[in-house]
C-alpha cells in the first residue's frame, strides 16, 4: 500500500496536487510560487507575499480581514518563503476547520478557496499600484526581519557559514533580501512585479484533507485561472572545489562559541545516490545516536547540540554545534575524525540498520502533518523529478556500506565558521 | 478500563488506573502513522523545597536538579537509552517544565517494544557520580545557549521581576554554579519523592488497539514492587499578589530592541472547572484586546511599535501564573506606556461587544480542532489539564460557556497596575 496518494492534475497556469485523507480535523491549502533565486528579484519576492496577505480589495483593512478569518472559526492565512537549491519560494497557507466536527454545520472549504482566491488575485489596488500605507508598513516589517537574524546566533551563524561558503553563488543570497534593496520598492514597482511573478513563476496548489478531487477541481477551475507558462529552471551552478578549506572567524560579544562547517555533498535529490547521501547523513549527524552526538556530546561533553543536516536540491551538508570559545580545536578535530571514519567505512552494521529504522520513522512522521506532506511531495516540483515516497523508503532500505562510503569520498569540506567571543582573541 | 466518548470531535479515550496508581489514557488515532506516549510526573522545576519520602524535614534540593535528573534518566548501567529506542525505530526525548518532567517516544513501527523501554527506562534509575560529572559539562552548555538567547531571558527577566519569592522565578535548568553541587545521592532523593506511579500519567496517542496496550501496560506494572506512598509534601514561601519589580531592562548584543509586558495572575488556587474556565476567559480577554483583528493590534503596527513578532500568552499552574504581552519594537518604553494604556482602559466596562465575543470564541473553538490534528499537543496538553484536575476535551464547552460579563469581570479584577511589570531587552552600547 502507497504510504500516501497524491493526484496531481495539470491547470490552467499550475499543478494541483490532491491528497485525499480522514485523518484531520482540518482541511489544509497551500499554493507555492517557484522561481530562480535572483538578486534583482528575491527583495520584492520576500515582501509581495506579506502584502498580499495583508488585506485584499474586499477587505481593504487589516482589520476588517482577520474579522473575518476569526469568523471562519479561525481560519489560519500565513505566508512564508523558502529558499530550496537555486530557487525562491513564496508560499500561501489556508488552514480551514471540518465543519463535520463543529456543532454548526456551515460549508468552510469552499470559503477557503474563495479567500485564497481574493488574497492572490484581487489585492488592494489603487490603478497600477498597490495601497501605499500597506507597502510602507510591510516594508518596515520586512526590515525588522532581516534585522532580527542578527539577534539569533544560531540562525546568524548558519547565514554567515553560506554567504562565505557559496559567496558568489546564487545560493548565498538570504531569502527575506536585502535591507538596501527594501527602500527602493515602491507601490508601483512591486505591483509589476506582482503582474511578472504570477505570469512566471511556477505555481503548485495542494489540497490535503477530507476532501473529493472532482470537488476541489470545480473550485479552482472557477476560481484561479492563469496562463499557461514554461517555468524557468536553473542550472545549479558549477561547484568549485576550493583547494583549501576556508576558515573564517567573526568576534561577537557572545558566551557561547557558534561552529558551523560546510561540506559540498555533490549529491542532489534525483540523483541516485541520493538515498545513500540520506543514509550517510543519518549514521554522521542527523539523530542523537548518530557520530556526532555521541563524540561530540556523549562522550567529550563539548556541546549540547552537534548535529547535521543536508541541503537536498544545491548539494550542501552543514554540521552545527554550540561550544565553549575554548574548545573549538577540539571540537573541530573530532568532527574530522568522524567524517575521516565515514569515508573509511569505520560504522557498524548496527548503526546502518538503526539509521535506516530511523529514517523510515522520520519520513512516515512528517506525512501525519499537513504541512510535513506537502514539504516531502515538494521535492518533486522543485527537482522536476517523479520520485513516489514508497520508492524513496524501499530504496532506502537497500542501501549498501560500499554505498556509504562512496558517498563519503564525494563529501569535501569547503568552509567553517565560528562565531566566537571577545574573550578568547585576549 | 472505561471508555469516553467524544460524538463532536469523533474521538474515543480509553482510561484506567493501575493498582498502583498509574494513570493510563490511550487515544487511537485512525489514520496516523506515528504512535506517540509521554510518561510524565507531577515534578517541576518548582519543586525544590520537599519533605524526602521516608524523612521528616523539608530539604531545599540544588536549581535545575529535576531537569538535570532528566537528563540522566537516560543514561544506564549498559549504555544510553537514546540508543535502544533508535535501534527500535523510535525517536525518544524529554522536557522539563516548571511543574512537569515528561520522557516522550514517537515511533512508526516497533510500538509495544518501544512502550516498554519508556516505561521501564523511567522506572530504573542508574545514576553514577561519573556520568553526573559528565553531564554538567553538556548541561553546562545548554545552560549558555540560552543565556545568548534573548527572548528566552526577556521571558525569564519578566517572570523574576513578577515573583518575590516563588521558585518559578528560577531558570527551570539552574546556573553553572547550581548544577555543580548536584550529586548521585540528591539525584535518587529527588526520583524517590517524584517517580512513584501514583504521582505519574502514561498518555498514549496512535493507530493502536486500546485494549492490547492497556493490557500490555498492566502486565508490565505487576512486576514491579511498588509501597503505597504517602501524600508528596512540597512548600512554597508566602507570594504576594503585587509584582515584585516594576521594571527591569536588559543589555545584549542585538541589534533590534524588545519589550515585554507582564501581569501578574490572581486565583492561582485554582483547580478543576475553575481554573480551566478562568484560563479560557483570561485567553478572549488577551485574544479580543490584542488578536491580529483587534484596534489594538492595527493602530500598534500601522505605528511601526510593533511587527510580526508580536504576541501574548497566558499560562497559569497551581502557586502560579502570568498574562506577557509584548515583542520586537523600535521604541520599548512607549510600547510599554502604550500597552498599560490599552490594558487599564478596558476596566471601564463596555469594552467588547458580543459580536467580537462570538467571533473570538468561534477563533478559539478553530485552534482547538487544529490542535487535535497533532498527537503531541493531545499527549502533553491532556497530561498538564489532569495534572490540574481539568480535561483538555472540555475546552469546547466551557468556552462556549463564557459570557461578555465573565471576560468583562474578569478584565476588571485581574488588570491592575500593581500586578504589571516590564522586562526590555536594549542593544548593548
Amino acid at each position: 500500500m502507497d504510504a500516501v496518494t497524491e493526484k496531481t492534475t495539470d491547470m490552467n497556469g499550475f499543478n494541483l496536487h490532491v491528497i485525499e485523507t480522514n485523518k484531520f480535523k482540518t482541511n489544509t491549502i497551500v499554493w507555492r510560487m517557484k522561481a530562480p533565486l535572483t538578486k534583482e528579484d528575491v527583495t520584492k519576492r520576500a515582501l509581495l507575499p506579506y502584502v498580499l496577505q495583508s488585506s485584499s480589495a474586499k477587505y481593504p483593512q487589516t482589520t476588517t480581514l482577520r474579522s473575518y478569518l476569526d469568523e471562519l472559526y479561525g481560519a489560519m492565512l500565513f505566508v512564508d518563503l523558502a529558499k530550496k537549491g537555486e530557487y525562491h519560494i513564496m508560499s500561501f497557507t489556508i488552514e480551514i476547520a471540518n465543519e463535520k466536527f463543529l456543532s454548526n454545520p456551515s460549508p468552510l472549504l469552499k470559503k477557503g478557496f474563495e479567500l485564497l482566491t481574493e488574497i492572490l488575485t484581487k489585492p488592494n489596488v489603487r490603478g497600477n499600484a498597490f495601497d501605499k500605507e500597506t507597502i510602507e508598513n510591510e516594508k518596515r516589517t520586512l526590515k525588522s526581519r532581516i534585522q532580527s537574524v542578527f539577534d539569533d546566533k544560531m540562525r546568524y551563524s548558519n547565514v554567515r557559514l553560506l554567504e562565505e561558503m557559496c559567496k558568489g553563488e546564487a545560493y548565498a543570497i538570504q531569502v527575506n533580501g536585502e535591507a538596501a534593496d527594501v527602500d527602493v520598492i515602491t507601490p508601483e514597482n512591486l505591483y509589476d512585479y506582482y503582474q511578472k511573478a504570477f505570469l512566471e513563476d511556477e505555481m503548485d496548489l495542494y489540497v490535503i484533507g477530507d476532501v473529493k478531487e472532482e470537488e476541489v477541481k470545480k473550485f479552482v477551475l472557477e476560481l484561479l485561472p492563469f496562463e499557461n507558462r514554461s517555468p524557468k529552471t536553473v542550472v545549479n551552478q558549477e561547484m568549485r572545489k576550493k583547494e583549501e578549506v576556508n576558515e573564517v572567524k567573526e568576534q561577537q560579544d557572545v558566551k557561547q562559541g557558534k561552529l558551523n562547517m560546510g561540506y559540498r555533498t555533490n549529491i542532489v535529490y534525483g540523483d541516485e545516490d541520493y538515498f545513500a547521501l540520506q543514509v550517510f547523513n543519518g549514521i554522521f549527524g542527523g539523530f542523537s545516536h548518530s557520530k556526532l552526538f555521541i563524540n561530540v556530546r556523549e562522550k567529550a561533553s563539548l556541546a549540547y547540540y552537534a548535529a547535521s543536516r543536508l541541503e537536498s536540491h544545491k548539494g550542501l551538508m552543514m554540521v552545527m554545534s554550540g561550544i565553549d570559545l575554548k574548545n573549538y580545536n577540539q571540537a573541530v578535530g573530532i568532527i574530522h575524525e568522524q567524517m575521516e571514519a565515514m569515508k573509511n567505512g569505520d560504522f557498524t552494521d548496527q548503526e546502518l540498520a538503526q539509521t535506516k529504522a530511523v529514517i523510515q520513522n522520520q519520513i512516515l512522521e512528517t506525512i501525519d502533518t499537513a504541512r510535513g506532506l506537502t514539504e516531502i511531495l515538494y521535492h518533486n516540483v522543485v527537482a522536476h523529478t517523479e520520485i513516489k515516497l514508497n520508492t524513496w523508503l524501499t530504496e532506502m532500505q537497500k542501501i549498501t556500506k560500499d554505498e556509504i562510503v562512496a558517498v563519503a569520498k564525494k563529501i569535501h569540506l569547503d568552509t567553517i565558521y565560528f562565531l566566537t567571543g571577545t574573550e578568547a582573541a585576549k | 478500563m472505561e471508555k469516553i466518548t467524544f460524538d463532536q470531535l469523533q474521538e474515543e479515550l480509553y482510561h484506567e488506573k493501575m493498582s498502583n496508581g498509574l494513570n493510563v489514557y490511550i487515544l487511537p488515532k485512525k489514520g496516523f502513522n506515528k504512535t506517540f506516549a509521554t510518561f510524565t510526573t507531577k515534578y517541576g522545576s518548582v519543586d525544590n523545597t520537599f519533605v524526602p519520602l521516608g524523612k521528616n524535614e523539608y530539604v531545599k534540593v540544588p536549581d535545575g536538579i529535576a531537569h538535570f535528573l532528566e537528563h540522566k534518566l537516560f543514561e544506564k548501567e549498559e549504555g544510553d537509552v537514546f540508543q535502544q529506542f533508535s535501534r527500535q525505530g523510535a525517536s525518544a526525548n524529554a522536557f522539563t517544565s516548571f511543574t512537569r518532567t515528561a520522557y516522550l517516544f514517537s515511533s512508526t513501527s516497533d510500538i509495544e517494544k518501544n512502550l516498554e523501554t519508556l516505561i521501564d527506562f523511567v522506572q530504573e534509575p542508574y545514576f553514577s557520580e561519573k556520568t553526573v560529572e559528565k553531564e554538567k559539562g553538556i548541561i553546562g552548555q545548554e545552560i549558555t545557549m540560552y543565556d545568548d538567547n534573548p527572548d528566552w531571558r526577556l521571558y525569564f527577566g519578566l517572570i523574576q521581576n513578577l515573583y518575590q519569592n516563588h521558585p518559578v522565578k528560577i531558570d527551570i535548568a539552574g546556573t553553572i554554579e547550581s548544577i555543580s553541587h548536584i550529586t548521585k545521592d540528591w539525584l535518587y532523593e529527588c526520583y524517590n519523592s517524584f517517580y512513584h506511579p501514583s504521582n505519574m500519567l502514561l498518555f498514549i496517542v496512535g493507530p493502536v488497539d486500546p485494549e492490547s496496550f492497556m493490557n500490555q501496560v498492566r502486565e508490565n506494572q505487576a512486576k514491579k514492587d511498588y509501597k503505597d506512598m504517602p501524600e508528596i509534601r512540597r512548600q512554597f514561601k508566602q507570594e504576594p499578589a503585587k509584582a515584585a519589580e516594576k521594571k527591569q531592562v536588559l543589555q545584549m548584543n542585538v541589534q533590534t530592541s524588545k519589550c515585554l509586558v507582564g501581569i501578574k495572575a490572581l486565583h492561582v488556587d485554582q483547580s478543576g472547572n475553575e481554573m480551566l474556565k478562568n484560563e479560557l476567559t483570561m485567553n478572549v480577554l488577551l485574544d479580543l484586546l490584542f488578536g491580529k483583528s483587534s484596534e489594538n493590534y492595527n493602530q500598534l503596527y500601522n505605528e511601526g511599535l510593533v511587527d510580526e513578532t508580536f504576541s501574548y500568552d497566558y499560562s497559569q499552574e497551581f502557586g502560579f501564573g502570568f498574562a506577557m504581552i509584548g515583542g520586537d519594537t523600535k521604541d520599548p518604553d512607549l510600547l510599554a506606556e502604550r500597552l498599560e494604556k490599552m490594558l487599564i482602559a478596558t476596566k471601564s466596562g463596555n469594552a467588547f461587544t458580543q459580536d467580537q465575543l462570538e467571533r473570538a470564541k468561534k477563533k478559539k473553538i478553530g485552534a482547538f480542532l487544529r490542535s487535535i490534528n497533532s498527537p503531541e499537543y493531545i499527549a502533553n496538553q491532556f497530561t498538564r489539564y489532569a495534572f490540574n484536575e481539568m480535561n483538555l476535551f472540555d475546552v469546547v464547552p466551557t468556552l462556549e460557556n463564557i459570557s461578555l460579563h465573565d471576560v468583562q469581570s474578569l478584565a476588571e479584577e485581574v488588570i491592575s497596575e500593581e500586578r504589571f511589570s516590564v522586562c526590555q531587552i536594549i542593544p548593548k552600547k
